[in-house]
């Protein structure tokens, strides 16, 4: 699942050995460059053998754990055929139960031994979800299946895609670097000597290749570039702790990196009077909760005057490619949640089709989602804007970093009140208590310049002064 | 032998060094080690009055007489035994194969016998066996063939093959200074090619069994390959140099031993490795250096290791059969450009 996610980091058991376990049950959290998830049992049984502690990360397709089923019914998926007969994705394991008795090759195991696979990431779980048919064997939906497949079953395209070459194996071991992200100009799109070397070296260069890819969140950011000579390592005194970086830690931190390094980054603030948004959202509120069963924030009508914007400035919607500027077609708005444990940035996939209401209701679920690790992988993948809302927690502004591989992202001030000079039909000059707030764009000067950025801004200060929306 | 020696010289010795051809420089090693030392000795079929079929050792006999240069009858075992029987007698016989491919009839006495005699007994034998390889001439399947990977797997023997003027004397000269049996193998197409005619030392020099040559640098594949093929592989490294591909080119030279250093150091810079040889693919001494490659540089490799040799037919006497059975220039640079668009 997500053809760059080779490997996860088991965060918390949450079963132990011997406890019983019902199938799509949460069994254990895991951590990957993706997202941080909770992966359901893939059937129902008794916890017999945990193979992983807490903090190992393993490779998509390790088995770590083995439930024994209830009884003989207990089926034995087709996957994984060079683990144990048993073995079964998570993914997989989902359909599992519903599956044919096992083939007969397999019954000659115990036949009850049901094992769960480390299949990074696994969406949540969906109990509601029609059994899919049993034969063949089933593939995650939204997966790009290399790098769940075990090598034995994988085409040579994929394996030239994904193994590529014991040379570049070897160099992307030494520098913490995830092939997937890499654009490969090789045969069946291998990444080459000649690609990771250039990666590597042109720092820039390599990012925008890696912007090609369909990259997420921070928490799911292109490469990791770690250059050998960072910065000198710091030997901490006596009495200081010593804590390990969780993986979405150092994802975000490459990530951020990574982004400063490859985009001319430009700021510009401007202040936008959203006293009629505010307004409007006031007289909406309650009838909007009672209607749609969720709250009405400011943020919708933010990401429709985005959208508007976009479609009028579309190269804010653009990603770098070399020495090509994509438009993306979709417009795909991430926003940026805050977590106890880090940040993730959730995509509003093809948000210009969405009412206030659709948008509210999709970016509440997501956020919500987050918060609770239950967000799937593509719903942090492919996003072409992001707005980020620091004003949540009071700032009036700040400067955000540009999650790669898009061009630019909008931070959104504390919305409050403020006195306000404004000048009334007559033309006399008054004082006003209007609600105001703060809008930051960072956008990429490579290819957005400054007059771009001036309209674009401009244009959202327009769509939100002017107040109207449909609701 | 003694009195050989004190023969009056009836022919003029040729120049040393200056500028030669391939077969020129062969010549003037063998002159110049049976000068240098009296038990070298050069035995074979019509290698004295005849001057040999390539005219090898053309005037040889005219100038250390027919004691130091013996014709034989058509027996190539005889050949091997003769001169096995003479380097275990403390001479230093050079013999000749007028086509290599009869070095088969000499066999059993080359890896039962000359191969372990010093394994076994604890005496060396000292001797040279040479004789024109290769195919390209229209000379058929019974006298076109490479015979490497015949002795590629018998420890005891050492196998030269050279691609120029210089490195033929140079190599010549160390074979039979050599303390154990050296297997010499001269590309009859070599022999009198224009284009390799070369200026080499007037000066006494060897070039040292074991140590092969960088023909060409380059840094994005790298050409392992000997003998004629040698031109071959730097004919396509030009062509594909116009195209970006920087192309290196390692002359073997010697193929028992191998210069594992020499490859691997080459592979390890270039991570993409093109093995081509003359003779055909399967079992062809193509397969060993892949393998020495996979085993020791393995993690070096960004691209799987490639062999090119000559199709698995015997070599066809039709010139545009043996054309599309050997490797050609074309072939070499379709190879490599799909090597390194891997």
């Amino acid at each position: 699942m997500g053809e760059s996610i080779a490997e996860g980091t088991i965060t918390r058991w949450l079963k132990k050995v011997g406890e019983h376990v019902e199938r799509d049950e949460p069994l254990f959290e895991i951590s990957t460059d993706k997202v941080d998830a909770e992966i359901p049992a893939p059937a129902a049984g008794t916890l017999t053998e945990v193979r992983f502690k807490e903090g190992d990360t393993v490779a998509v397709g390790t088995v770590v754990a083995i439930i024994d089923g209830d009884g003989a019914s207990a089926p034995a998926p087709q996957e994984t055929k060079q683990e144990a007969p048993a073995a079964a994705t998570v993914t997989e394991a989902k359909s599992a139960s519903t599956l044919a008795p096992p083939p007969p090759a397999q019954s000659q195991s115990d036949g009850s031994g049901q094992q769960a696979t480390a299949e990074a990431p696994p969406p949540a779980p969906q109990p509601t979800e029609p059994p899919p048919t049993p034969a063949p064997p089933t593939k995650p939906k939204e997966a790009q299946p290399t790098a769940a497949k075990p090598i034995a079953e994988q085409t040579v395209e994929e394996l030239r895609r994904t193994r590529s070459s014991p040379l570049v194996r070897k160099i992307a071991r030494e520098h913490g670097i995830d092939l997937a992200q890499i654009e490969g100009t090789g045969m069946s799109g291998r990444v080459t000597k000649n690609d990771i070397l250039s990666f590597i070296e042109s720092g820039g260069a390599a990012a925008q290749k890696a912007a090609l890819q369909p990259t997420p969140a921070p928490v799911a950011p292109p490469p990791s570039v770690s250059e050998p000579t960072h910065a000198p390592a710091v030997q901490p005194a006596e009495g200081d702790r010593v804590e390990q970086m969780s993986v979405m830690r150092k994802k975000i931190a490459e990530h951020m990196i990574l982004s400063k390094r490859t985009s001319a980054h430009v700021t510009t603030v401007y202040e936008i009077d959203m006293t009629r948004v505010a307004r409007l959202r006031e007289q909406h509120k309650r009838s909007f909760l009672e209607r749609h069963g969720t709250k009405l924030t400011f943020m919708p009508f933010i990401f429709q005057a985005v959208i508007s914007a976009i479609r009028r400035y579309p190269i804010f919607n653009a990603q770098v490619s070399g020495d090509q500027i994509i438009y993306k077609r979709d417009i795909n708005l991430g926003m940026a949640v805050a977590l106890d444990w880090g940040l993730i940035v959730p995509v509003i996939k093809r948000a210009d089709e969405l009412s206030i209401a659709g948008l509210a209701k999709v970016a509440n679920d997501l956020a919500e989602r987050a918060r609770t690790k239950q967000l799937k992988p593509d719903e942090v993948q492919g996003g072409t804007f992001t707005i980020t809302n620091p004003g949540v927690f009071g700032g009036l502004f700040g400067t955000p970093i540009i999650n790669q591989p898009q061009v630019a992202i909008l931070g959104v001030g504390v919305i409050e009140k403020r006195p306000k000079v404004m000048t009334n039909e007559e033309g006399d000059d008054y004082i006003a208590i209007r609600t105001m707030s703060y809008f930051a764009l960072s956008f990429d000067h490579r290819i957005i310049d400054g007059a771009d950025a001036e309209r674009f801004l401009g244009h959202i200060k327009q769509v939100l002064e002017a107040g109207q929306f449909t609701i | 032998m003694a009195t050989a020696l004190k023969k009056e010289h009836k022919a003029e010795r040729p120049a040393r060094g200056g500028v030669v051809t391939f077969v020129e420089a062969i010549r003037q090693g063998i002159w110049e080690e049976m000068e240098r030392d009296e038990r070298v000795f050069v035995i074979g079929e019509d290698v004295g009055v005849y001057g040999g079929a390539f005219k090898v050792t053309d005037g040889l006999i005219d100038y250390f007489g027919p004691e130091r240069v013996i014709d034989t009858p058509i027996s190539e075992a005889a050949i091997v035994g003769a001169a096995c029987g003479a380097a275990l007698m403390g001479m230093r016989p050079v013999a000749e194969f007028q086509f290599i491919d009869f070095i088969s009839c000499g066999f059993d006495m080359l890896t039962n016998f000359a191969a372990k005699c010093r394994y076994r007994w604890g005496a060396g034998i000292p001797a040279v066996f040479r004789g024109p390889c290769g195919a390209g001439v229209h000379a058929g399947p019974f006298h076109s063939q490479n015979v490497e990977s015949f002795f590629m797997n018998t420890p005891g023997l050492k196998m030269v093959e050279p691609s120029n003027p210089y490195d033929a004397k140079g190599l010549i000269k160390a074979a039979i200074r050599d303390p154990d049996p050296v297997l010499f193998f001269e590309h009859k197409k070599l022999y009198r090619l224009p284009r390799l005619r070369q200026e080499i030392p007037e000066e006494d020099y060897i070039v040292e069994i074991g140590r092969a040559r960088v023909a060409r640098e380059g840094h994005d594949l790298s050409i392992i390959t000997f003998g004629a093929q040698v031109l071959t592989a730097l004919d396509a490294a030009e062509e594909l140099e116009r195209e970006g591909l920087d192309i290196e080119v390692i002359d073997l030279r010697t193929l028992l031993p191998l210069d594992k250093e020499t490859i691997l150091a080459s592979v390890r810079k270039t991570n993409r490795a093109l093995i081509l040889h003359e003779a055909p693919r399967t079992g062809g001494i193509g397969g060993e250096i892949a393998g020495l490659i996979a085993e020791e540089a393995f993690e070096w490799l960004d691209a799987p290791v490639v062999r090119l040799g000559a199709i698995d037919t015997p070599v066809p006497y039709s010139p545009p059969l043996e054309e599309y059975h050997l490797p050609q220039v074309k072939d070499v640079v379709d190879a490599a450009r799909r090597l390194a668009a891997y």
